[in-house]
């Protein structure tokens, strides 16, 4: 290997493809083996100990390391610009996983309102049961940040595009409460992913992922990146004690995912513009809060650490209310009414009936969602086909009594011969 | 970059550490500690399991004990007498690092090397003047197991971008 090109810093592109892999030492193979084993052999007695003395690297045991997890962790280290990662068995398990390291009972941490419903329940309800108390701010004012700290918060979290609200965070604003305060900040990159933020640049302490987000739908997972004595920690702790750990295929399904990351969220974003652009013109829209629209209060800052692009998750107010809101659902033919972002698939949803229907109406106010806001995540089929879909349900929405859902492509639908009977050559009877 | 470890320009490049650990094979590790959980024990453990030959240097423990079965010299000078070494590897504090860095030179080693937070930049031009290649504040365990897989077991970046066939030793 040259030595040269062996001391060059790979581009991003490259590190989704390569980082973390190399070629298979026994086989040669190319793709990445799926390691699907529990215990590894050990070479003699001397050895084992070293290993558990941690004296030597080497895998024990497949719930604290296993070679395939760890390809996935090390490219997403890589991708982060972190010093190494640690997968869970769901992004739910890496919160947890993450906030357990730093906190015990008695402690507190500071975190934004506008969060993932999962992470609200968690983070509301199930800590505080272990005696973890969470404190809620409006992540946009910096003084709310300041003024929840006390002599017991142990870290600071927030989303990068709080969920559903889509306001992008101030990294460097709340990193600096955190570090004044001596705490780190714990940023959750799932909207973003790597390639459109990465918070670990300005000056976030660790990260975590959904992973069965963008970088790989279906799937769900993930992790982080930060110090080293902590993320020993975690491992040698917290996954080795409570054990919600990433299976070795499931790894493998998100470096395929990975590898074509950079791709994706290019269409992704560009086509998430137009259709914004599409919505904020149109008559039956009373808003959109996508941050890559001017008219967008987090545009300044959605420019400042979203330079490629403001994601592809945005909301957007339909007139009619709840009822015009769930007319469109509805109709809709592309989009999939499913509780999920960050696929290739264009997603829509009704937040306040679905991820978010565990809030009361208080707390749903202080997440910023109304009865007639809608979320969608763009995917990045044809852009003509998604404003279609979108175009046609809108309508719908607006015209008020429902219409079957579904229609064909070409709009020459008819009573009683549906889209399924274009699939099976027939009409198709109810 | 964020690859673990790499947090100044003190330690040459990684390809750079690279080579010097896979051109020479006898480190002498001056403060190498009889204590088996001594951070210095793990590196000294790892790196023979990995084929190198230590050479433990440490004037309190000299005559008393052994490391790795191995005899504990007194001074560098005295280890040079039955072994031919290469790497010095310094596991004190960096005041006594220029006068290391003296015998370093004087013994003919190829490499002077400050473990982690061991930074002298008095025993660096020291070093450099014999003829020395000075890498600091670096481990050579961790510097080792970025290239040869083992931070690799525990997701840990390591900068390490290759698509050639696992890396081995030379032959000697």
């Amino acid at each position: 290997m040259g030595e040269k090109s062996g001391a060059k810093e790979f581009g991003f592109d490259t590190l989704a493809v390569h980082a973390g892999q190399r070629p298979d030492p026994v086989t040669g193979a190319r793709a990445v083996p799926i390691y699907q084993t529990g215990a590894y052999v050990f070479e003699d007695a001397d050895h084992a100990a070293n290993l558990f003395a941690l004296q030597r690297f080497g895998n024990i045991y497949s719930r604290i390391m296993n070679p395939t997890v760890a390809v996935f962790e090390e490219r997403m280290a890589a991708l982060e610009n972190g010093i190494g990662a640690l997968a869970t068995a769901s992004g739910q398990a890496a919160q947890f996983i993450t906030l357990f390291t730093l906190m015990q009972s008695g402690d507190e941490f500071v975190s934004s309102s506008t969060l993932y419903g999962g992470s609200f329940q968690q983070f509301d309800v199930s800590f505080r049961k272990l005696g973890i108390n969470a404190r809620f701010v409006d992540a946009s004012d910096l003084d709310s940040w300041r003024g929840a700290i006390t002599d017991k918060t142990k870290c600071l979290y927030a989303e990068i595009m709080g969920n559903p609200k889509i306001d992008v965070l101030d990294i460097e604003g709340v990193a600096k409460i955190a570090h004044d305060a001596g705490v780190p900040l714990v940023v959750d990159n799932t909207f973003a992913s790597p390639y459109l933020c990465r918070p670990l640049d300005w000056g976030a302490d660790i990260v975590v992922h959904s992973a069965t987000k963008f970088i790989y739908h279906d799937l769900r997972f993930f992790e982080y990146f930060g110090d080293f004595g902590w993320l020993m920690k975690a491992r040698a702790e917290m996954l080795r004690d409570y054990g919600p750990t990433m299976q070795p295929f499931a790894a493998f399904l998100l470096l395929q995912g990975l590898e074509t990351l950079h791709v994706r969220m290019d269409r992704h974003v560009a086509n998430a513009q137009k259709v914004a652009e599409f919505l904020e013109q149109h008559p039956a829209v009373e808003y959109v809060n996508y941050p890559g629209l001017r008219s967008n209060r987090y545009h300044e800052l959605a420019k400042k650490y979203l330079p490629k692009g403001a994601g592809s998750i945005f909301t957007f107010g339909i007139k009619g209310g709840r009822e015009a809101g769930k007319r469109c659902i509805e109709a809709v033919q592309l989009f999939s009414h499913v509780a999920n972002v960050g696929d290739a698939k264009s997603l829509i949803i009704h937040p306040g009936s679905t991820t978010h229907q565990q809030l009361n109406d208080e707390e749903l106010r202080a997440a910023g969602i109304g009865p007639e806001l809608i979320r969608v995540s763009i995917g990045i089929e044809d852009l003509e086909d998604i404003l279609w879909d979108l175009e046609q349900a809108l309508a719908k929405s607006q015209a008020g009594a429902p219409e079957p859902a579904a229609v064909s492509p070409n709009g020459d639908a008819q009573a009683g011969h549906s889209i399924l009977s274009k699939a099976f050559g027939a009409p198709y009877q109810k | 970059m964020s690859a673990v470890g790499e947090r100044n320009d003190l330690g040459l490049t990684a390809w750079d550490r690279y080579r010097i650990l896979t051109s020479y094979r006898t480190i002498a590790m001056v403060g190498l500690s009889t204590n088996y959980y001594n951070a210095s024990s793990f590196a000294a453990i790892y790196l023979d399991a990995n084929g190198y030959e230590i050479i433990p240097v440490n004037p309190v423990q000299a005559g008393k004990a052994e490391i790795l079965g191995k005899k504990v010299h007194a001074s560098l000078e005295e280890a040079a007498q039955d072994h031919h070494i290469e790497i010095v590897d310094v596991f004190r504090p960096a005041a006594e690092a220029p006068e290391l860095a003296r015998q370093a030179v004087a013994i003919g080693a190829k490499v002077f090397w400050c473990q982690l937070g061991v930074i002298s930049e008095e025993a660096a031009e020291i070093a450099r003047a014999g003829g020395l290649e000075v890498v600091m504040d670096r481990c050579c365990k961790i510097e080792h197991a970025r290239f040869f897989g083992g931070l690799r077991t525990i997701g840990l970046n390591t900068g390490v971008v290759t698509s050639r066939l696992a890396m081995k030793l030379p032959e000697r």
